[in-house]
């Protein structure tokens, strides 16, 4: 398995993605939760669609997810993961309810239903990404 | 009465299928997409009797880049009183003419066109739109701020590689196997062999399934949809006005369109889909007002185009729409229930998105209504209820259709 790219599309976002980006490169993975319902939501939004408030909290996240899904990718189509091909891509599912497109972390392989954390990965000065490890308390 | 349950349209007579036109499908044309366009809708209205400049309607696809008043322009339709479009690429694939059948049942229009024109070639980018010329993932850019931002920084980018993510949950939650898809991708290539319009015309076997190379695991390069140039063109009209036309009638039954979430969104598709029988929404919820307005039952479903962007769309549809239990739509496949002619609900009998043609799927309704009117290549016997969807991992629709001859 070879090293995550040194570079990759950017994620500027725009509103609420945004923050998302800009906490992730001070190094937390952060969710917006709704002030009103409390219900977390991700992609983020502007407003809740469970109970309509507009007032959002940039909550820090457990973390901690489960593998939901898995993928081994054969041609990269983007060409920042030319050289990392074939490489796997994952969906996780996050404690806090929702999920996220990612990657193992650098040199790991993940399966489905295995326990998993987020570690901020810093790809460069303009992007860190939430990819995930192997939880530690797992074996246990 | 035209009336609907739940959403779900029952058009009672008022709307039918008067005209299916194609153009060649190939790599590469060197065509514009109008004028593909042009020859499919001229081709579908001589296959009807029906004067083009007569066309006062016309449905198309989100993604189409083709005006409705260039198409106007370019055949001389006198007076254009209805213009639609559906959103989502290939989940329009059924409702585009689900929302031409709305249109003439309604008296919105009299006569409506639906139709899909496609260029992607990369030497003729005609536009700056992202779903032409070339792949959208080319025209992303570096810098994301759309909903590409969830994705491509993970290096997944291409549809493919979204639905293996998809269809990999389904294998984990039902033990559905990558060979199942490679069953039905078979049997598509079967039934193109025989379609003297379709483009790959050479049979596989699973062998050749098992020894094409991995896109996207468990996705191999045989369970894809062609890339191809092409237009394909459907002329919808009142029932009555239909059978004074060239052709047998083909009725158009019940349309429904149905919520769902979207593939370039994994976060929430995961988080809303009823692939996984978790919950029931989308197309599993409207299922049963499709059959009730219609009133038949799957079982009374003679034949089935299922939009196949990747082959593991045709055991999640078939789940979605009742056609087997959640869960069972690989073993369903594996029974050769889906393998013209042997098969109890033929799928895709043109050769569907692999074998005959990719044209967002709505080169189906071609061959839903060939098989009605006892005209297909691949014939199933005595076909009198055909079953089209659009994409399953789409906001999407599905129609029901009868044909009379
Ligand atoms: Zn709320």
């Amino acid at each position: 398995m070879t090293q995550f790219p040194a570079k990759v599309p950017i994620p500027v976002g725009s509103g609420d993605s945004a923050e998302f980006w800009s906490w992730l490169r001070s190094g937390e993975l952060r969710l917006q939760r709704c002030d009103a319902c409390k219900v977390v939501r991700h992609p983020p939004q502007p407003t809740c669609a469970s109970c309509g408030s507009t007032e959002r909290t940039w909550v820090r996240a457990s973390g901690r997810g489960e593998v939901w899904s898995s993928t081994t990718i054969f041609p990269p189509v983007l060409p920042e993961f030319a050289d990392a091909a074939p490489y796997q891509a994952l969906v996780v599912h996050l404690e806090e309810g929702v999920f996220m497109v990612t990657q193992p972390a650098p040199g790991l392989e993940l399966t489905i239903g295995e326990a998993v954390e987020v570690v901020v990965h810093v790809v460069n000065d303009d992007v860190a990404l939430p990819l995930v490890r192997r939880s530690p308390t797992a074996a246990s | 009465m035209l009336d609907a349950k739940n959403g779900v349209v029952r058009f009672d007579r008022h709307a039918a299928i008067a005209g299916i036109g194609q153009t060649e499908f190939a790599k590469n044309m060197g065509r514009s997409e109008l004028d593909l366009a042009c020859e499919a809708v001229r081709s579908a209205c001589a296959d009807a009797g029906f004067d083009p400049r007569e066309i006062d309607g016309v449905a198309s696809f989100h993604i189409e880049q083709i005006d409705e008043i260039d198409l106007a322009f370019a055949l001389g339709f006198e007076r254009l009183r209805f213009m639609g479009r559906t959103p989502s690429g290939g989940g329009g694939a059924a409702s585009v003419v689900g929302l031409a059948a709305m249109a003439v049942a309604t008296g919105a229009a009299r006569a409506v066109v639906a139709f899909r024109a496609r260029n992607r070639s990369k030497t003729a980018a005609y536009g700056a739109d992202p779903n032409q010329g070339g792949r959208p993932w080319e025209k992303a850019g570096t810098t994301l701020s759309g909903y590409q931002q969830w994705h491509h920084p993970f290096g997944v980018a291409a549809p493919a590689q979204e639905m293996a993510l998809i269809a990999r949950r389904h294998m984990h939650v039902f033990g559905t196997r990558a060979e199942q898809f490679g069953m039905q991708a078979v049997a598509q290539r079967a039934h193109a062999a025989t379609n003297p319009n379709a483009i790959m015309r050479t049979p596989i076997t699973l062998d050749d399934w098992a020894s094409s190379r991995v896109i996207a695991d468990p996705i191999r390069l045989f369970d894809c949809s062609l890339e191809n140039d092409g237009a394909v063109a459907v002329l919808v009209t009142t029932r009555a006005r239909a059978a004074d036309l060239a052709q047998p009638l083909v009725e158009v039954l019940a349309h429904g369109q149905c919520d769902g979430p979207i593939h370039t969104d994994l976060a929430r598709f995961f988080a809303h889909t009823a692939l996984f029988g978790e919950r029931v929404n989308g197309a599993a919820a409207m299922s049963p007002d499709l059959f009730g307005v219609a009133d038949i039952a799957p079982s009374d479903v003679d034949v089935a185009m299922i939009f196949d962007h990747f082959t593991m769309a045709v055991p999640l549809s078939l789940e979605q729409y009742g056609f087997c239990e959640i869960g069972a739509g690989g073993p369903f496949i594996e029974s050769g229930a889906t393998h013209w002619p042997d098969g109890a609900l033929p799928v895709n009998t043109h050769g569907g998105s692999n074998g005959e043609a990719f044209v967002h799927g709505l080169n189906h309704i071609p061959e839903a209504v060939r098989q009605l009117r006892g005209t297909a290549v691949n014939q199933v016997e005595g076909a009198r209820h055909a079953f089209v969807c659009g994409s399953i991992t789409d906001p999407s629709g599905a129609l029901l259709l009868r044909g009379h001859r």
